[in-house]
């Protein structure tokens, strides 16, 4: 038998039996579009997670206080007694290092804002961050209007502040913010630049953000400790040796108290890369079950397919059809049900992604081509595995049986 | 039995029976028989007598117990699945009493059926059916499936069918046994058409009239060839 007939006979099969075509389409459909959609989950998160770092900066090392010993993603975990802090001048210590080209200490904490002057001083509740001149750059960071802080001593709390967009509309509407006077807690800051818009970076929407001089920070949170200090290489081989040299530098500083995680960018990165990547295989795997389930479905249609076209099987027997081709046969028919199955489920899963990118935009949804790949190609594989045993039943049928109507 | 041609057929000592639970059926019991090339044979007998056990042992379908099969002068006992498969599909046309059209396939490819199987070219498969539907008028139905057929139409797609391959032997199991009267013998005078034109002819009836127009009789009874009707 040739294979364009072979292909034309099962699709005549296929065509004809619309039921259980349908059932085994949409088995298949189902499992195929939940791998396509999972893995573009999976993949979508990866991405973000990936974008949110590269928005980071480049040649980024973090040091922050705590000794985490896995260095991962996480929160820093306290070994010992209480952590110490690393304060401002541990720091600035930091670029004693020859691998570090600038750095940012960085203080986060949650004020209440509002204009200084007018009748409705709406206050808002919103995250001050403080710092000082080299975090823009550190940050990869653009300003719409403005002047960024001020360099000069970071002991000395200047009253001035960069904002976002959202919150220097909220506070003075159309009015130019630049020159005006906002209040947080009980301190007044004069606005000298206003950020542009870059959307959020590691969960902070830059828009919303309120940026006032470090020492001011302090004061205002009253505290000396440092969230974070952001160093940035001089280049990207230089990140393990200021890696190197920042532990060495706040070693020293802290009496040979290794009290402080230094984490790289990169080492983030693969992190979050290995857990978003076993995640998505992980889910893949449920999505695979679907398959399987699929497959025995695919079995059960055969096999009430077999049992359905006996005397159709004792007939091509009789016309001199092997028992190789009898088997030929109900394989065609199960790869084009596969094959169908699968174009309807990568139809649906890509239009499932697409829903998914108008839902939520930040996020970059994208099946990866081996999903693309691969559901088409173990459903089809599924499909043949699950006919081996309905399609050596149909070969072995007895003709003079299965053409008698008994 | 020795002739100056070798038989087309020659059976000697065929045994066939069946174990239905602690009981043995014997279907056919040590049959011999020599059937030239050419020939017009009827199968008659009463029923359960062994009549389609005989066909479906001449037709490859079925394996004797025991004995010997010389089709053509090639023993065929101890030939493997596939070997008969081939052997079917090059010698054998076979006529069922239900027809066995396959239900989604029109006329046309219904009879186009064994050659798809065995790999013919489309194009020259294509002017061979063309040529059958002609040779049984049914070229106005070519595109009808069998449920929009008559019986008789049925029968005679099905006779185009076992003709396809132009075999050199058509086993007919009461192939006029769902169809009336007129109608089965203008199927009759078909098949008859087609040993004229030099194909071996075996048909299993219960009509005595039919058998009649064979040139040869065989009388089966419990599972074994008698001289004359019991
Ligand atoms: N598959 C089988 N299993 C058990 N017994 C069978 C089988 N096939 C045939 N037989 C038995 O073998 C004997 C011969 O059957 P066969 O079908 O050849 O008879 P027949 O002459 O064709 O009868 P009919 O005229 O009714 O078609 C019968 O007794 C039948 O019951
Ligand atoms: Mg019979």
């Amino acid at each position: 038998m040739r294979n364009a007939d072979l292909l034309q006979y099962a699709a005549r099969v296929v065509r004809g039996g619309v039921v259980r075509t349908a059932l085994v389409l949409l088995a298949m459909g189902i499992g195929v579009a939940a791998v396509v959609l999972v893995s573009a989950l999976g993949e979508g998160a990866r991405r973000y997670v990936a974008e949110q770092f590269g928005a980071l900066g480049t040649n980024l090392v973090i040091v922050l206080p705590g000794r985490s010993e896995t260095a991962g993603a996480g929160p820093a975990i306290a070994s010992g007694e209480t952590t110490r802090d690393i304060t401002l001048d541990d720091a600035l210590a930091l670029s004693r290092s020859l691998a570090v080209r600038r750095l940012a200490p960085l203080i986060v904490g949650l004020g209440a804002v509002r204009a200084a002057e007018g009748a409705d001083a709406r206050v808002r509740e919103g995250p001050v961050l403080g710092s000082t001149s080299d975090f823009l750059a550190v940050r990869n960071m653009t300003l719409s209007q403005g002047v960024f802080l001020p360099d000069g001593d970071p002991h000395h709390a200047a009253q001035v502040c960069v904002i976002g967009g959202t919150i220097a509309a909220e506070l003075f509407g159309t009015q130019p913010p630049l020159g005006r006077w906002l209040r947080i807690g009980d301190r007044r800051f004069r606005v000298i630049g206003v950020l542009a818009k870059q959307g959020t970076s590691l969960g902070l929407d830059t828009d919303e953000l309120v940026i006032v001089p470090i020492a001011a920070a302090q004061a205002l949170f009253n505290t000396e400790g440092l969230f974070r200090v952001l160093v940035e290489a001089k280049q990207r081989d230089q990140v393990p040796q200021a890696k190197a040299d920042a532990e060495a530098i706040m070693q020293q500083r802290h009496e040979g108290e290794r009290d402080v995680t230094v984490i790289t960018q990169d080492a983030v990165l693969a992190t979050f890369d290995r857990i978003l990547g076993t995640l998505t295989l992980a889910i893949g795997g449920l999505a695979a079950i679907s398959l399987a389930v699929a497959g025995i479905l695919v079995m059960n249609v055969m096999l009430i397919s077999v049992a359905q076209r006996r005397s159709e099987i004792g007939l091509l027997k009789a016309l001199g059809a092997t028992a190789a081709e009898i088997r030929r046969i109900f394989f065609s028919e199960a790869v084009l049900l596969a094959l169908g199955g699968a174009a309807a489920g990568v139809a649906v899963g890509l239009l499932g992604q697409q829903v998914l990118v108008a839902a939520f935009p930040n996020i970059p949804f994208a099946s990866p081509w081996w999903a693309l790949v691969a559901a088409p190609l173990t459903a089809v594989v599924t499909a043949v595995v699950f006919t081996v045993m309905p399609a050596r039943r149909a070969a072995k049928l007895d003709p003079v049986q299965a053409l008698s109507r008994r | 039995m020795q002739s100056p041609s070798t038989p087309l057929i020659q059976l000697t000592a065929i045994t066939r029976h069946f174990t239905v639970g602690d009981e043995t059926v014997s279907a056919l019991r040590g049959l011999d028989l020599s059937i030239a090339q050419g020939e017009y044979i009827a199968i008659m007998g009463p029923s359960g007598s062994g009549k389609s056990t005989l066909l479906n042992v001449l037709g490859l379908l079925d394996r004797p117990d025991s004995g010997h099969y010389l089709l053509d002068g090639r023993d065929v006992t101890g030939l493997d699945d596939d070997a008969l498969a081939r052997a079917r599909r090059e010698k054998i046309g076979f006529v069922f009493q239900s027809f066995h059209l396959v239900p989604r396939l029109s006329a046309r490819e219904n009879i186009e059926l064994p050659m798809v199987l065995a790999g013919i070219d489309p194009a020259e498969r294509a002017e061979r059916v063309e040529l059958l539907l002609r040779d049984y008028g049914l070229t106005q139905r070519a595109d009808h499936r069998p449920n929009q057929l008559s019986g008789g139409q049925c029968q005679r797609v099905a006779i185009a069918r076992a003709m396809a391959m132009r075999p050199s032997l058509i086993l007919a199991d009461e192939p006029t046994g769902n169809l009336d009267r007129h109608t089965g013998q203008d199927v009759i005078a078909l098949l008859e058409g087609l040993q004229a034109a030099g194909a071996t002819l075996i048909i299993v009836t219960h009509d005595p009239e039919l058998g009649g127009r064979a040139q040869r009789q065989l009388h089966m009874v419990d599972g074994e060839i008698v001289p004359e009707a019991a």
